[in-house]
């Protein structure tokens, strides 16, 4: 009785009690996130009434999916037998069947071996561009690239001499990456080449002797450098190399192919199809676009009026014209101009004029990088006695080009896109050109979504490595810390 | 803007045309191929198979000219061609002969400066619809959405036949014959309109395929043939004859199996003229006593080459009906070898 009159002294702590079952865990997410009010409520509710109907008319035709079968009525067959004879099912069994094609086009089956090397190899010779001669990351690329090609090497029937070539390379690539991963770039000079011969195939010297004028360049430039200025050496290097390449290209590959005939069986432009071919087109006009760019937005920057008028007026022309048009030009009527009987190859011409859409677009949004830059870098470039180029190349590109990285790269995702554009020209990108082909089979004929979807993909892959990349290089490339 | 660019490059084209060299044969013999102008994507008359070899019933004429002049069906060289690259192709002479479906007309005839040196398939335009629609004659079509190709012949032939029957319709565009299949089966248009082999070719792959008629009325006239420049008409002799070849020997009972034999064993002069083992018809045109001979043993005459590709045998299902021999009641007619 005594104790009630004392006050209520809490000698231990309560347990905690748990919150309330509305304000933790998934509930109070749930709340929160999705019904937090009456609008969230209804907006939330027919979000998921129409996920629920897409998965519901969807899922059944991907689930009843069909990858053994020779034609789309047995695919049909299956698909009636498994799940009754109303259910859909995808027709997977085309893909496998035709993938190749696909891929290669019509590129001789015996040879796939060459543009997969030529595939594994642009990797390895992209590695030191992406990673500017990180030793680390190009060293992973390089396994990477080593992996890729045994595998495939090992699953393709590749003769031996190729094989121990290959591998004697990626060795020597990997050696040099340790050693001195600088002057990994040396390969991705050399690899246009390379590829060149691995898709085309043909002598060995033509692409060597092709090479061999930008050796007349550098040398004619090294040499003329201390007497002349930068431009005038470079200018010099390039009518030097212009003539190499006009008198005497041929001649001397023709002859050291006489002398030592060495060579893959060669393959004709028109056997190329599929991602063979958006590739070849897509890599070759994004590597040659890039400093075609930079060249014409700095001509446009220029003081000059004659470089100023001409890049001017290629820009804006080339910008102001649909690629279709472009693409009809390079294949019906450049035909017109060439003397008769030239054969000036399909492939080529709708390569060299892809290219020149692309870089008109990003000249324009490196134009963009530079107009960000503010005007004391140029003062203090100039204030540090450096000339032009040195100042471009030092001080003015490397903050212009980190600007620009976003726009460049979906300029180039855009370019890699538009690849398959050359159907209207005949020639058989993945998306249409193939898709057609394979459609007038009338094993596969009346597939509709199937081949869509698996090209879809693939370039869903590229693309998204593509702008990845970029994000990892815009940050590596942050130097102010906002 | 697609019609006018393509239009004023065909301007372009023809204005050229004597740019390309006159002698054809002489170019192709110098070459060692001949250079051929296919479809990449018509189901029987030209695609390519999962090996990546051109087949069909367009491509064996490419072989049969080639067993011809050069010997050697194989030694062709395919262009794959759109119908927007097809005609200027073989004006700028990127292509020696154009063999695709096209339809033999007046101004390509003359105005683009081509030869169509003979039909190989009569084709017409018709109707697809679903049985149960209980339409028997595309007359009673009033009033239906239609699936059709824009751009084509056969959307001006649609409209011809609708205008001149007095009856309405509402086209549903589609690019192509994929999209016209998707389109249909969904129910997005009640018909679905195009050459009458083409209708042959969907029916056959649909789903449920005898749900679905093919209406008797016939609205065009389409008489696909091989092509050639003007301006060389020896060389359209050559392609003219050699197909003809194939048609006199289903008609004179020539055939892959027998052509070896036949022209030895036979009394028929003509199968002798045609083979070879008499007369000169090949000098006339300058080529060698056995071209036809060749010709015909490199898919066979034209009855196999039908039959193989897109005859009643095949999913493709298609009866000789007017691209039968002038005695069963067609219209496969070839002039004396003389």
């Amino acid at each position: 009785m005594a104790e009630s009159n004392q006050a209520f002294v809490r000698t231990a702590i309560l347990p905690a009690q748990k919150p309330p079952l509305t304000e933790k865990g998934m509930i109070k997410w749930l709340r929160e996130n999705l019904f937090s009010g009456w609008f969230n409520t209804i907006l939330t509710l027919v979000g998921l009434w129409a996920i629920y109907s897409l998965i519901a008319a969807a899922l059944p035709w991907w689930l009843n999916g069909v990858w053994n079968a020779g034609s789309l009525g047995e695919c049909r067959t299956i698909v009636a037998e498994r799940a009754g004879p109303d259910a859909t099912g995808a027709c997977w069994a085309m893909v496998r069947d035709r993938w190749h094609q696909f891929m290669f086009g019509f590129y001789p089956q015996d040879q796939y071996w060459r543009p997969t090397t030529a595939f594994g190899l642009l990797f390895a010779a992209i590695a030191p561009v992406l990673f500017s001669g990180q030793k680390r990351f190009q060293t992973y690329m390089l396994i990477g690239v080593a992996a890729f090609l045994s595998v495939t090497l090992w699953l393709a029937t590749v003769p031996m001499l190729p094989v121990a070539l290959t591998a004697l390379l990626m060795l020597a690539l990997l050696a040099f990456a340790q050693l001195r991963p600088a002057s990994l770039m040396w390969f991705t000079v050399i690899y246009p080449a390379l590829a060149f011969f691995l898709l085309w195939g043909g002598s060995v010297w033509t692409p060597v002797a092709a090479m061999a004028g930008l050796l007349v360049l550098l040398l004619a430039y090294r040499v003329l450098l201390p007497w002349t200025g930068v431009a005038i050496a470079a200018g010099i290097g390039v009518v030097l190399a212009l003539l190499w390449w006009a008198l005497l290209d041929v001649p001397v590959a023709r002859m050291l192919t006489s002398v030592l005939p060495f060579g893959l069986e060669s393959v004709a432009s028109d056997r190329f199809g599929g991602f063979l071919l958006a590739l070849t087109i897509g890599v070759t006009a994004i590597s040659f676009s890039l400093p075609m760019g930079i060249l014409l937005a700095l001509g446009r920057q220029s003081d000059m009026v004659l470089i100023k008028t001409l890049s001017v007026g290629f820009i804006e022309f080339i910008r102001g014209v649909p690629l279709i048009t472009l693409l009809f030009t390079a294949s019906l009527l450049l035909q017109y101009f060439l003397p008769p009987n030239t054969n000036f190859d399909l492939i080529l011409r709708v390569i060299i004029l892809v290219t020149f859409f692309a870089a008109a677009y990003i000249a324009e949004v490196i134009r963009g990088g530079l107009a960000a830059l503010p005007r004391g870098q140029y003062e203090a470039a100039d204030a540090l006695g450096l000339d032009y180029w040195s100042a471009q190349r030092l001080i003015i590109m490397p903050q212009a080009l980190k600007i620009a990285i976003p726009g460049i790269v979906s300029t180039f995702i855009g370019l890699f896109k538009d690849t398959t554009l050359v159907a209207f020209v005949g020639l058989l990108d993945p998306l249409k050109g193939i898709t057609q082909i394979v459609r007038a089979d009338i094993a596969w004929k009346g597939i509709y979504w199937e081949p869509y979807i698996f090209v879809g993909a693939i370039f869903f892959v590229i693309c998204f490595g593509m702008s990845r990349y970029s994000m990892y290089l815009e940050q590596k490339l942050k130097r102010d810390h906002r | 803007m697609k019609k006018s660019v393509f239009f004023g490059t065909l301007a372009a084209a023809s204005a050229l045309a004597g740019f390309a060299s006159a002698d054809t044969l002489a170019d192709i013999k110098a070459r060692g191929e001949l250079l051929c102008g296919v479809h990449t994507g018509l189901t029987g008359f030209g695609f390519l198979d999962a090996n990546g070899e051109y087949q069909g019933f367009d491509v064996a004429i490419c072989k049969a000219v080639a067993a011809a002049v050069l010997g050697d069906a194989n030694k062709v060289r395919y262009v794959p061609t759109t119908t927007e690259t097809r005609f200027p192709s073989l004006a700028s002479g990127e292509i020696d002969l154009l063999s695709r479906t096209s339809t033999w007309t007046l101004s390509r005839d003359t105005d683009l400066k081509f030869d169509f040196v003979a039909v190989n398939y009569y084709d017409s335009q018709g109707f697809m619809v679903r049985k149960d629609l209980g339409v028997s004659s595309a007359k009673e079509l009033d009033g239906e959405t239609i699936c059709v190709q824009p751009g084509t012949t056969t959307e001006l032939n649609l409209a011809d036949f609708f205008k001149s029957n007095d009856l309405t319709y509402t086209p549903v565009n589609v690019a192509d014959d994929s999209e016209a299949q998707r389109q249909y089966i969904a129910g997005e248009c009640i018909a679905y309109t195009t050459d009458a082999s083409g209708l042959a070719a969907s029916r056959a792959t649909l789903p449920d395929a005898d749900n679905h008629i093919i209406l008797p009325e016939i609205i065009s006239k389409e008489p696909f043939g091989p092509v050639v420049r003007h301006g060389d008409n020896n060389w359209g002799d050559i392609v003219r004859w050699t197909f003809y070849a194939l048609v006199a020997a289903e008609e004179l009972g020539i055939t892959s199996a027998n052509v070896n034999e036949i022209g030895t064993s036979t009394v028929n002069p003509e199968i002798k003229r045609i083979l070879g083992t008499e007369g000169d018809m090949g000098a006339m045109m300058g080529l060698d006593a056995e071209w036809a001979k060749r010709a015909i043993a490199a898919n066979g005459n034209y009855g196999e080459i039908f039959a193989a590709n897109i005859g009643e045998s095949t999913p493709i299902g298609l009866a000789r009906g007017l691209n039968a021999q002038w005695t069963q009641g067609g219209l496969m007619y070839a002039p004396p070898f003389r």
